[in-house]
């Protein structure tokens, strides 16, 4: 089942399309509709205008949905499902004839001669002058400044076209005439042609690690494929062709001579350390610029023009045979197209950074997967699931061993014989280590869980703490004037600016993370407390000192409830902070989390796991919200009615 | 007997950043026997509500003495009950729960305090009304709940500070009713501060109009509008040549006490 659906993802993909748009459509008739019936009832700027709306909230997101179906390239592969396969097919014509077109200006500016010119020529200039005449005897100086004449001498000789080899021009005519051919062929009629079985049983677009299929499905994929190993072969010729006339040999031989002379010093200039590095440091500066043009890879400019003449013709050709395909690419393949890199064809652009939603989903899907050992999960470990948890541990995290140190007694020693009794201390100690079995408890586990476990952690250790402190500080002028400076301190830094310090105190594990996590929901808690418990109505405290209560009693039930409000948007304000700042922190270190996901895929560039996390990110912070909304509405009703 | 006693008593504001010295109250002396009911008028600024809360416990005179039932007032207690402007309900308590708050803060069960609880909300127009939150009734039947919550703690001495002041005109009449018809029924000593003339001629039988700078009792009055009013309608009674006469009276004492403040600003 998973499997079917998984391979027929395209498919699924384009009836999600399709009621995307009509839900589009549908909104929008029923938007306008509404509008037109309600606008007389309210005038502009009325809150009640705001109210409602369920249909531009299905437009806002059907739009949403379709927009990242098209920038994914979801709606191209739903709707053509073999475009990507022609397109790689396109790409790996074009990438065979890369090292043709790179000598070319088509994806540059300029000729690849006329930038090797210019800019050995500008270097050759600079170095002319900078040359460093103290380290030089006369007779040196002199062999340079002749070096640096031949190489200007050599970029004119190679940029003539009087005086080029004459073997590379033939060898480039041959070239063209290939590339001819090539255009000819590409304009032959496909309809005839099979893919191969082998091509056929290919895994379909986005189905595996390979993303396209690499190998032609379509008979215009065929014929576009059939050229590509010719299309190799022409390459290959083309960088074999060399620009070396008879005449530009005899100089280069001069030059390497002279070159080749200098790299021994001259024994009369007696240098020291500096001043040989400083001369072995030029001589090889020059030699370099040297070296780069004594290969022949430098034409006159216009011994290319055939060359390029028939690089037109072909990329025409290509034009032709792709056809309506290339409308396609135009309309729905958003970015830079399919692109053939080495072993395989890539979606680059956005179709390679934005993920299509049902790979998401996929995704989604594999990382649910309880099951590690059928490839669930991430690293070992669940996403949301749920494991047996020692009692044991439980009781060992909650007693710290000190306590036990701090009993009386000693710890037990071995006995003459050389066995060891352990007394009550070291049983105790047992149980402080959790190395007892009592048995063990479900518990939930993996990733979500491990993140869930420690803002709520967090949170509970900041509401304990903090609400009582912040309901003091409300009622006090001790606590306020006390624990304000302290709080308002270390409030202000942002959390991730504690993160360093805090995960070095107290490990990258759970206890770091909690401890950052508590100190931002002690510092919201303690503020929105406060702000709760200095808010009460001066009449109501009044009101109950005169029904009797006691100062205990108006805190607990008078200062208490009339702050809850406060309390209770701390808390959501809070754990939307936690849940940030953890999600950071897990990114900073730690080998479970959320955060701790996203941060391995970032550094394997896995686009999908990045958007899946952001995903979980997002609906988990909803939730969270949801809840804290419901609570709110469950928890105090009055809030607002006062 | 529980009756109030009040001698000499002062009240001086220090403002704390100028040290400059306000008279809130001066010379303030006065009785007030079980089960009277006292209204007292005055232009804001006359200490009306410094004298309440005095009475009520929430500030500690400068001099004078205070005394209720002959016990020194020293802190707010139960045996002084308060019914504010507003109402000042716990509004995340239902009705019943507000009622039987002090009862409650005494240790005594919901269960223990059902009846009496029900009884004052009867009494007071509420019944039925025990398990709605307070914020879905209306400002009169909030008032009605301050009275039950007030009542239900049984006190010697109920402070009413602007307990109408709040309500429009009709429920205010309605109330003015009940609040004297519970004074009959329970007997208790209350004091009605109010802003209105009509209110505490209607309601007082004793009547101190105030004056402030300092704060002291202008001028007192007996009335017999209260007794009347157990009978009869207040609107009849507003009728009455009497009524409108001191009304005018202190109308124009209230006015005059107005313009002085104003002529000296």
């Amino acid at each position: 089942m998973f499997d079917w659906i998984s391979d027929n993802r395209a498919l699924i993909a384009l009836i999600v399309i399709i009621a995307l748009a009509v839900s589009f459509v549908f909104s929008i008739f029923v938007g306008v509709k509404q509008t037109r019936l309600r606008a007389k009832d309210e005038v502009f700027g009325d809150p009640e205008r705001t109210k409602g709306g369920w249909y531009w909230a299905l437009c806002g997101v059907s739009a949403l949905l379709l927009i990242w179906f098209y920038y994914s390239w979801g709606t191209a592969r739903a709707v053509f499902p073999t475009a990507a396969n022609e397109l790689c097919q396109v790409a790996k014509v074009k990438e065979a004839m890369s090292p043709i077109t790179a000598a070319l200006p088509v994806e540059s500016r300029y000729l690849k001669s006329t930038t090797l010119v210019v800019r050995n020529a500008a270097q050759v200039d600079k170095l002319a002058v900078s040359m460093p005449t103290q380290v030089f005897s006369a007779r040196e100086q002199a062999k340079i400044t002749l070096a640096v004449a031949q190489i200007k001498d050599l970029l004119a000789m190679l940029s003539n076209p009087q005086l080029s080899d004459p073997g590379a021009a033939s060898a480039l005519l041959a070239v063209e005439m290939d590339l001819q051919n090539i255009a000819a062929r590409l304009k032959s009629d496909y309809a005839e042609l099979q893919p191969q079985e082998e091509a056929l049983e290919q895994p379909k677009w986005g189905t595996s690690e390979v993303e396209i299929p690499i190998l032609p499905i379509t008979s215009r994929g065929v014929l576009i494929d059939s050229v590509t190993p010719d299309m190799q072969e022409i390459a290959k010729a083309f960088l074999k062709v060399r620009n070396i006339s008879p005449q530009a040999k005899e100089l280069i031989a001069e030059t390497k001579a002279i070159l080749a002379d200098l790299k021994t010093p001259d024994p009369l200039m007696q240098l020291n350390e500096a001043g040989e590095g400083a001369r072995n440091a030029y001589v090889k500066a020059v030699d370099r610029i040297f070296k780069r043009l004594d290969d022949g890879t430098i034409f006159p400019a216009t011994s290319m023009d055939g060359v390029q003449k028939a690089v037109d013709e072909v990329f025409v050709s290509l034009t032709d045979a792709k056809g309506s395909l290339g409308i396609v690419e135009s309309l729905f393949f958003p970015g830079d197209g399919v692109v053939k890199s080495r072993t395989q064809c890539t979606e680059q652009g956005s179709g390679r950074w934005l993920p299509k939603p049902t790979d998401v989903i996929a995704t989604f899907s594999t990382l649910a997967n309880p099951d590690l050992e059928s490839g669930g999960g991430y690293k070992g470990t669940t996403l949301l699931w749920w494991k047996w948890l020692p009692i044991a541990d439980v009781i060992a995290f909650l007693i710290p061993d000190g306590l036990v140190d701090m009993l009386p007694g000693s710890y037990g020693t071995h006995g003459d014989s050389g066995e060891f009794k352990p007394n009550y201390k070291d049983r105790l100690l047992a149980v402080a280590q959790g190395d007892v079995n009592l048995g063990s408890v479900p518990m939930l586990d993996g990733h979500i869980w491990d993140s869930l476990f420690r803002v709520l952690v967090a949170m509970g250790f900041g509401i304990l703490v903090g609400v009582p402190l912040g309901i003091y500080m409300g009622v006090s002028r001790f606590f306020k004037s006390f624990f304000d400076p302290m709080i308002e301190l270390y409030r202000p830094v942002p959390p991730l600016a504690w993160a360093p310090l805090i995960l070095t105190i107290f490990g990258i594990q759970d206890d770091g993370k909690i401890f950052l996590l508590f100190m931002v929901a002690f510092a919201i808690m303690v503020i929105s407390a406060r702000t709760g418990a200095s808010g009460t109505q001066l009449s109501k405290i009044r009101a109950s000192h005169s029904l009797g209560a006691t100062n205990g009693q108006i805190l607990r039930h008078v200062i208490l409830p009339n702050a809850m409000p406060e309390i209770l948007t701390g808390v959501r304000i809070a754990i939307g902070v936690c849940w940030g700042t953890l999600v950071a922190a897990e990114m900073l270190a730690g080998t479970t989390g959320i955060g701790f996901i996203e941060n391995v895929a970032r550094t394997v560039s896995d686009y999908e796991l990045i958007w899946v996390t952001i995903l979980i990110m997002g609906l988990l912070g909803l939730f969270f919200d949801l809840v804290m909304r419901w609570a709110i509405a469950k928890i105090i009703p009055w809030r607002g009615k006062g | 007997m529980s009756d109030l006693y009040c001698k000499d008593l002062c009240m001086t504001f220090a403002d704390p950043m100028s040290g400059s010295k306000v008279e809130a109250l001066k010379d303030i002396q006065f009785n007030l026997k079980e089960g009277e009911i006292l209204t007292v008028l005055g232009p804001s600024g006359c200490g009306k509500t410094t004298l309440l809360n005095m009475i009520a416990g929430f500030i500690t005179p400068t001099s004078g003495t205070l005394s209720l039932g002959g016990v020194d007032i020293q802190a707010p207690g139960a045996e002084r009950g308060m019914v504010f402007q507003q109402g000042a309900l716990f509004e995340w308590l239902t009705v019943a729960r507000n009622v039987d708050f002090g009862l409650r803060m005494k240790g005594m069960s919901e269960e223990e305090s059902k009846e009496l609880v029900n009884f004052w909300l009867d009494t007071v127009g509420l019944q039925g009304f025990g398990e709605t939150p307070t914020y879905q009734l209306s400002g009169g039947m909030q008032q009605r709940v301050a009275l039950a919550r007030c009542l239900v703690n049984d006190p010697d001495l109920i402070l009413m500070d602007e307990p109408l002041g709040a309500l429009d005109a009709l429920t205010r009449e309605k109330m003015q009713s009940l609040i004297l018809e519970l004074w009959k029924k329970t007997g208790k000593t209350i004091i009605v501060i109010t802003h209105s003339v009509e209110e505490a001629l209607l309601l007082g039988e004793r009547l101190f109009v105030m004056a402030p700078r300092p704060g002291r009792i202008h001028r007192e009055y007996n009335l017999p509008f209260a007794e009347m009013g157990l009978k009869r309608s207040l609107r009849e009674i507003k009728q009455e040549k009497e009524f409108s006469t001191i009304r005018e009276e202190i109308l124009t004492m209230i006015w005059d006490m107005e313009e002085e403040i104003m002529g000296g600003v």
